[in-house]
């Protein structure tokens, strides 16, 4: 901090006409490039900072994630943008949950976004939610699934596109139900430790509870470990019937690697897998049955016709953090058009009404007015057996959506009283 | 049970603290060489791990581990005689940046390469599976690494110590300008240690790589490990770094047993009480060009 000189300002001299011209010529100044930019902004391009993990254990799916928002961003300044306006969405590497707030803060105060979006780590998306509430702007929170972020933690300005990790168990729980994999069984977990874990174990504690599964164990787990036979050996001590895992990222790759490196007898399951996380187990390695949000097999023409532009331009099929980046931001541009503005509070109105979007599943997805997520339907898949994969992609077998047909979306949703979210 | 439980962990730790060694002994020879500390061995490691997988994909799993290393070793020889060279007599600030740099630009020309999303890698399903021993449960295809490590380390030592190469080394290091003054470049073998260092480097992520997500990072993942295994052992010290492997692995496993979470904080804590009580290591030697 500059101290304050006695001598720098002197405070009741009359104004010099040297001072006066060089205001009068500041004041032109200002005018000359200020009012131009303030009508130039009318046709500028709409800016929106995107933070996702780059580097680090979720760094492989923020990858996917870039090339999905991007690839949106294109689409829709090809058809001539968002009411005029070509959309310019600016992608950063978040880091940690730190880094994240900080650069959120930056994007608003100074880069002059209108929107965040992005993020995969609840942690990080946790912080930067807390910034866009105290700035009042629109965060949408593309990839994370913590139940917390959603209730506990929900707010105004926020909204979640993927689906929460009660959601997660319960594809997954559908499917185990249904192979009488649930009642009387006993259960090892090991858990990431962080939020997004603690949160996932929660969630699947609540479900053994419901079905009269007994949890006999948990092991909670660094975000940095690699090695994780210490882990396989204390699995092996508590005797269960099924292995479950509530892992992220990088973890998944390295335990279900491990796992099949020892040849542990005990089925797994898990309720949390990202595709690339098991396109990059390697063959052989991966087994069980997992939740998706979406998979690039899922019949429908609009996805197909998705899955063929991004094969055609990537050269290889889409993630699950592609499509949801990419939806995510078709949706956002469907609202700016609708009310014309991309001011937060009309925005968040919009949203709040219940329209519905087109997100190339089945049914047409919403947002819930009272806690702000996207309710849309989910998928449990398994994994081929090795030598039935046609490529190196197709390594997964998807099972029909949850919930069935004949029921509402939401009845695989957090209900109001499981969900403390009070915007 | 829960004595064998212990037990177990204690084991499992010392064939782990094998595979620590094989990066962190690599680090420690080329410093007690060259007095360089190497920030971009886990590059090695890392190229050695992807370097396996193409040539598995071509080759099969045997010879992927053979030729990684030697063709990753012959790499080394580029960076010996490029960037090292000119660091051995500089001040050792220098080589830590640029060797830092160069991990940089090293997983970044991974990234370009390769794509930042892991590649997926196998084991022979003949190498998967555990042992049974008494209680004890091991991995087959960790023994089979362990083997290998014991192997390399056995073959290092007989080189440094009962070879006339072994002999020029350790003089070298303790007389540089006495073995000048009897006609012995040490050049040569300067470079034939870098190309050791970094060929174990790449031998080991050549045999991590079908067990652990082979992705752009990986090296600067298990660098820290390493690094913290040669200065619990001491800078330099042989017998100081696999003492300090082992003793990380089991302290590692035994922290995990009673408290999961805190499985990798273990390390650090044992590396601050060793520096406490220790400051140059287990077994490390006073070090002039540090501690001047």
């Amino acid at each position: 901090m500059s101290k304050i000189r006695p001598d720098s300002a002197p405070q009741n001299r009359p104004l010099s006409r040297r001072s006066a011209l060089k205001i009068g010529a500041g004041a032109a100044a200002v005018s000359a490039i200020g009012f131009p930019a303030v009508l130039r902004a009318q046709s500028e391009a709409i800016r929106i900072g995107h933070l996702t993990p780059m580097t680090g254990f979720l760094g492989t799916l923020g990858e996917w994630a870039v090339m999905g928002i991007q690839m949106a961003a294109e689409e829709i300044n090809a058809a001539g943008g968002v009411m005029g306006r070509p959309l310019e969405v600016k992608s950063e590497d978040s880091i940690n949950p730190d880094t994240a707030s900080t650069k959120a803060q930056r994007m608003l105060e100074r880069d002059g976004m209108e929107v965040l979006m992005g993020e995969i780590s609840s942690a990080s998306a946790l912080a930067i939610s807390q910034v866009a509430l105290r700035n009042k702007r629109l965060f949408m929170a593309l990839g994370p699934r913590s139940d917390t972020l959603r209730g506990k933690s929900c707010n105004r300005y926020m909204f979640c596109t993927d689906i929460p990790n009660t959601v997660m168990v319960n594809a997954v729980g559908t499917a185990l139900l249904r192979d009488n994999m649930v009642t009387g069984k006993k259960f090892a977990t090991l858990t990431a430790d962080y939020v997004f874990g603690h949160d996932l174990l929660r969630a699947a504690k609540t479900f053994f509870d419901a079905h009269g599964a007994q949890h006999v164990s948990d092991e909670l787990i660094a975000t940095d470990v690699t090695d994780f036979s210490p882990y396989l050996l204390k699995v092996r001590q508590a005797q269960p019937d099924i292995v479950c895992l509530n892992l992220a990222g990088n973890q998944v790759t390295n335990f279900v690697k491990q796992y099949a490196e020892f040849g542990l007898p005990w089925p797994t399951v898990g309720f949390n897998l990202n595709t690339a996380d098991a396109w990059a187990a390697g063959e052989g390695n991966l087994s069980g049955t997992w939740p998706t949000v979406w998979h690039h097999s899922l019949d429908t023409p609009a996805s197909k016709a998705f899955v063929a532009d991004f094969q055609d331009k990537h050269g290889k099929v889409p993630e699950n953090h592609a499509w949801i980046e990419y939806i995510a931001l078709k949706l956002l541009a469907q609202a700016m058009e609708e009310t014309k503005s991309t001011d937060t509070e009309k925005l968040v109105d919009f949203f709040e009404k219940g329209a519905k979007f087109d997100i190339l599943k089945g049914r047409e997805a919403y947002f819930r007015a009272w806690d702000h997520q996207l309710i849309q339907e989910a998928y449990p898949f398994t994994v081929k057996a090795p030598g039935e994969a046609k490529s190196q992609w197709d390594i997964l077998d998807l099972g029909p959506a949850v919930p069935a047909a004949d029921q509402p979306l939401e009845v695989i949703y957090p209900s109001r009283e499981q969900n403390p979210c009070s915007l | 049970m829960q004595l064998i439980f212990i037990l177990e962990q204690v084991v499992n730790g010392l064939v782990l603290g094998g595979y620590y060694l094989l990066i962190a002994l690599g680090l420690s020879l080329i410093f007690s060489v060259g007095g360089v500390v190497n920030l971009s061995h886990g590059a090695f490691y890392a190229l050695g791990a992807y370097v396996s997988v193409e040539i598995s994909r071509v080759l099969g799993f045997v010879p992927a581990i053979v030729l990684s290393p030697v063709a990753v070793g012959l790499i080394g020889v580029l960076f010996d005689r490029f960037i090292l060279r000119r660091f051995y007599t500089a001040d050792p600030i220098l080589s830590l940046l640029v060797t830092f740099g160069l991990a940089m630009v090293a997983e970044q020309l991974i990234r370009i390469i390769w794509g930042a999303a892991p590649i997926p890698a196998s084991l022979p399903a003949a190498l998967k599976g555990a042992v049974i021993v008494g209680d004890f449960l091991f991995s087959q295809y960790r023994l089979l690494l362990l083997a290998v490590v014991a192997a390399v380390l056995a073959g290092i030592w007989y080189l440094l110590q009962r070879t006339a190469f072994g002999c020029v080394v350790r003089a070298g290091i303790q007389q540089p300008d006495m073995v000048a003054a009897l006609g012995i470049r040490l050049q040569p073998y300067m470079t034939a240690v870098v190309v050791l260092g970094v060929g174990m480097a790449a031998l080991g992520g050549a045999l991590v790589a079908p067990i652990t997500t082979v992705h752009p990072a990986m090296g600067a993942e298990i660098m820290t490990v390493a690094f913290v295994v040669v200065v619990i052992g001491g800078l330099g010290s042989f017998w100081g770094v696999v003492l300090a492997a082992l003793l990380v692995g089991v302290v590692r496993g035994l922290t995990i047993h009673f408290v999961s979470s805190a499985g990798e904080a273990s390390m650090y804590v044992l590396m601050f009480l060793v520096l406490l009580l220790r400051p140059r290591g287990l077994l490390g030697e006073r070090i002039e060009k540090l501690e001047k």
